[in-house]
């Protein structure tokens, strides 16, 4: 089945979201979208799933013009979509879940589950989705989850299925075993659309390129020739630098002293076991590692947010162990956190009152017990301008802002105070090209101004980009240091793993 | 959608604030005004249903506009009854706002009123207005205690406030009815549950007297009113107040902040309490004279459909409130002049909180009166 869209139009208010976008999509065949955060890619494939109507434009299905009232006609045209949030009951089974709403029922309406996982499972085995039919949602890993969801679309026998981000949300094996399945689907003739603003992700996978920018499509691409920068180019719209500009590493005197730093998590295990580091002024350490290895917990001892079990944490030579996240703060230890929307951020507050959310109590911004909000609007507009956030306002909610501009606000207000120490726990998450560029660069610029930098990443390559020093945490112990200019990342890799390099092995002093 | 953007904007036009859309003045005024006109309209089906004669149903509702407002007695009468449920749904909107469901209102206004009582009759020998702000000081402070105590079980156990303080409730229902049938708060002479008289000198002075010595409205309205820009100031102004929003909207970024979500959740407690104790000093000094068993009559219940109905705001806390108030000074008049049950005022406000508990439902009725915006 191909699919051809023509001149598809979409205004929400004064926003164009799409721009006389026309695209065709060809039964075995992947399609990459490829856009930046805001491009309009979701606006597109949710007209093309008929949960928006376009102002202008039409969709043609093998050359017929349809039209949909609503997502159940684009089912019924064999269109699926799979969501980067998936929509998934927990509480029940993965058979439960794929017919949940077109349910196989017999006599009386009585639900025929036997039936129903029947099909499941041929479902599975034909694309090799392998999961278990009868296990609950919330006890299966979010890769498997993931192939619940496309075995949901397949069940209703869509023959195009879209890729809304896939990969966001999976480790980077769960990634192989997803592009295999593509694969296998593109090979049994489905057509698909993967939308992602991972350069790599859509050069691995995808037959041809479509590129979207500001609501347009600026250009189309093949992935045999194409390179990261020329995609990167076209979705960004100027040239972009993969590599950070920074000078050799000052190696100032010690700023942070961790030594033998044990934390515990919720369930009273150890969690980060007995670490010791230290980070220079001047100076950025690294620390790589698969997810849930310790580093969350490190990151909250280190900012006050969690108890340190034992060991202490220093700073310029004083203990500040005990101290709380405010006293820290207040030190000059700014905290940009792992995940913005649970912690970072307030989504219904304004830009302005985030940008003072952890400083308010300064006196800059308070008199008495009296918030100066004239000052604090000031900040905003402050960090707004000088950090390239983008919003229309100060009193715009930062739920309104995209992504990289949330990130960018935080980054902003962290790095807009006198600052000796930064933790930066994954800074540039789901954050578009653009965004990641710039905040490196602002981070490199603090170090290079004598600051004292730790970043904790699980993406390798932002690691190697802006480490002097790289520690690898594997199940909360640091078993390995490298010299970010001589590391392989084969070496890295393997540490991550657990495999550690002997001759490395020493600990940091 | 330019590279420049506006991010590029001057600091003028990043400092200009967004203007009130067609859809804040919808959510503000309109749904509310809907929402009353539906259940009155409702209330009406619903006596047309019980068997009420059309023109009684007349009768009815210009009872219930003439006992609200249709006098300087009524408005009296409204103002009066406004203040105590405007009181404890102030406290409830702010626990709220704070992410706490305070449903102690009801026992804290007990205990409240309580310590009012008993510093209204047993401290003797004081000039009028210093007796009176006793017995109001007194009133909040074990309101506070009492609030602050739920607030306290949470940041030291995390015992959810919505079972600490439904238990808190039972308890002093149960405190209050014992210390009712106790000398020396028990009326000396009586058998029944019932508290000694207050003195003249802790009475809420009356306001509008001199206008006509029967009208009931005291010095509590205006407290409460000064108590609404004062929580109104406490939340929007100070950093305390920043930090009660920030850890109602998100528990994580406040602790992020350096917040003390702890000592947070026990100060707001505190506040709401004595904001409901207040309610109850209210009530015995510029109401009553004496504690009965219930003299909240569920005051403290209506105050988190009020606190619901005004949007956790506490101007809307004041509308709501006044609301409320016509619609319990109105009620009475209807069942005096048109013998409609009281039953059905209370139908009609618990239809209120229905439809204010589901906004959707109102678009869905009137979708001609939303804006396009508002219904995608």
């Amino acid at each position: 089945m191909d699919i051809e869209l023509r001149g598809i139009t979409k205004r929400f208010g004064d926003v164009v979201a799409n721009d006389d976008v026309s695209l065709t999509i060809r039964a075995g065949e992947v399609l990459g979208l490829l856009g930046e955060n805001g491009a309009g890619k979701s606006t597109l494939m949710n007209i093309l799933s008929g949960l928006y109507r376009p102002d202008q434009g039409e969709i043609l299905i093998d050359g017929k013009p349809v039209r949909f009232r609503d997502a159940k006609d684009a089912i019924r045209a064999g269109i699926g979509m799979v969501h980067q949030h998936f929509m998934l009951v927990p509480v029940f089974t993965v058979t439960e879940n794929v017919v949940l709403g077109v349910e196989p029922t017999g006599l009386f309406d009585r639900l025929d589950i036997g039936a129903a996982r029947k099909q499941v499972r041929r479902i599975s085995a034909e694309h090799g989705l392998e999961v278990y039919s009868d296990a609950l949602i919330e006890e299966m890993p979010v890769g498997l989850q993931q192939r619940v969801e496309i075995i949901k679309v397949l069940f209703r026998s869509a023959d195009v299925l879209i890729f809304d981000e896939p990969t966001a949300v999976l480790t980077p094996q769960e990634v192989n075993e997803f592009f295999a399945i593509v694969r296998s689907l593109r090979d049994a003739g489905k057509a698909l659309v993967f939308i992602s603003h991972k350069l790599r992700e859509i050069l691995a996978i995808s037959d041809r390129i479509s590129v979207l920018r500001a609501g347009r499509i600026v250009g189309e691409s093949d992935p045999k020739t194409a390179t990261e920068a020329d995609l990167a180019e076209m979705m960004v719209g100027r040239a972009v630098r993969f590599t950070v500009e920074r000078k050799p590493a000052a190696g100032g005197r010690p700023l942070l002293g961790v030594r033998g730093l044990t934390v515990l998590n919720e369930n009273r295990e150890t969690a980060v076991d007995a670490v010791d580091f230290s980070v220079g002024a001047g100076e950025i350490v690294g620390i790589a590692g698969v997810q849930g290895n310790g580093q969350t917990e490190l990151v909250e001892a280190l900012t006050g947010l969690r108890p340190a079990a034992a060991g202490t944490v220093s700073l310029t030579g004083t203990d500040i162990t005990g101290l709380s996240t405010r006293q820290r703060h207040a030190l000059g230890i700014a905290h940009i956190p792992e995940d913005r929307q649970r912690m970072g951020l307030i989504g219904a507050f304004t830009v302005a009152e985030n940008s003072i959310l952890d400083s308010y109590y300064e006196d800059r911004y308070a008199a008495g017990i009296a918030l100066r909000w004239p000052e604090v609007h000031k900040a905003g507009a402050e960090i707004v301008r000088e950090f390239d956030v983008r919003t229309p306002s100060v009193f715009a909610l930062a739920d309104t802002l995209s992504g990289g501009n949330q990130q960018k606000l935080i980054v902003g207000r962290e790095l807009s105070r006198d600052v000796k120490f930064i933790i930066a726990a994954q800074p540039t998450r789901g954050v578009d090209v653009g965004s990641i560029e710039y905040i490196h660069k602002r981070i490199v610029e603090a170090r290079d101004a004598g600051v004292g930098v730790l970043i904790v990443s699980t993406e390798l390559d932002e690691i190697r980009a802006l480490s002097d020093r790289i520690l690898v945490m594997f199940r909360g112990r640091t078993v390995a240091h490298f010299d970010a200019a001589t590391a392989s990342v084969r070496d890295i890799g393997l540490a991550m793993a657990g495999v550690v390099p002997q001759p490395r092995a020493e600990q940091v002093a | 959608m330019s590279e420049a953007g506006p991010a590029t904007n001057l600091q003028g036009d990043l400092l200009k604030r967004a203007v009130t859309t067609r859809n804040d003045v919808e959510e503000i005024f309109l749904v509310p005004v809907l929402v009353v006109a539906v259940a009155i309209v409702l209330g009406g089906l619903i006596m047309l249903a019980t068997g009420i004669a059309p023109s009684r149903i007349g009768i009815a509702f210009a009872a219930l506009f003439t006992g609200s407002v249709g006098s300087i007695g009524a408005l009296s009468e409204t103002l009066t009854a406004a203040t105590p449920v405007t009181l404890a749904a102030l406290g409830v909107a702010l626990a709220f706002r704070a992410g706490l469901f305070n449903i102690g209102a009801e026992g804290q206004i007990l205990m409240g009123g309580m310590a009012a009582t008993i510093v209204g009759f047993a401290v003797t020998g004081l000039p009028p207005l210093l007796h009176v702000t006793l017995a109001l000081l007194a009133a909040a402070l074990v309101g506070a205690l009492w609030g602050a105590l739920a607030g306290w079980l949470k940041a030291a156990t995390g015992a959810h406030e919505v079972i600490t303080t439904i238990m808190l409730n039972l308890i002093s229902f149960r405190l209050v009815d014992y210390l009712l049938r106790t000398p020396p708060v028990q009326r000396a002479g009586r058998a029944d549950p019932i508290s000694e008289t207050i003195l003249p000198s802790a009475e809420l002075p009356r306001i509008l007297t001199a206008i006509d010595p029967n009208l009931r409205i005291h010095a509590g309205f205006l407290i409460a009113v000064v108590l609404v820009f004062a929580i109104h100031f406490l939340l929007f102004r100070t950093t305390r107040g920043f930090e009660f929003r920030a850890a109602g909207l998100n528990p994580d970024a406040a602790r992020y902040a350096g917040m003390r979500s702890g000592l947070i959740v026990v100060i707001v407690m505190a506040i709401a309490g004595g904001l409901a104790g207040l309610a109850g000093a209210n009530q015995i000094l510029g109401v009553l004279d004496r504690a009965s068993p219930g003299f909240s009559s569920n005051i403290g219940f209506d105050a988190i459909a009020v606190a619901l109905l005004g949007r956790s705001h506490p101007v809307g806390v004041l509308f709501a409130g006044l609301l409320f108030g016509a619609l319990e000074a109105g009620g009475r008049q209807m069942q005096v002049s048109a013998a409609v049950s009281i039953d059905l005022i209370a139908i009609i406000q618990a239809l209120i909180i229905v439809f204010i508990a589901a906004p959707a439902l109102v678009r869905f009725l009137f979708p001609f009166a939303f804006g396009k915006e508002a219904r995608r």
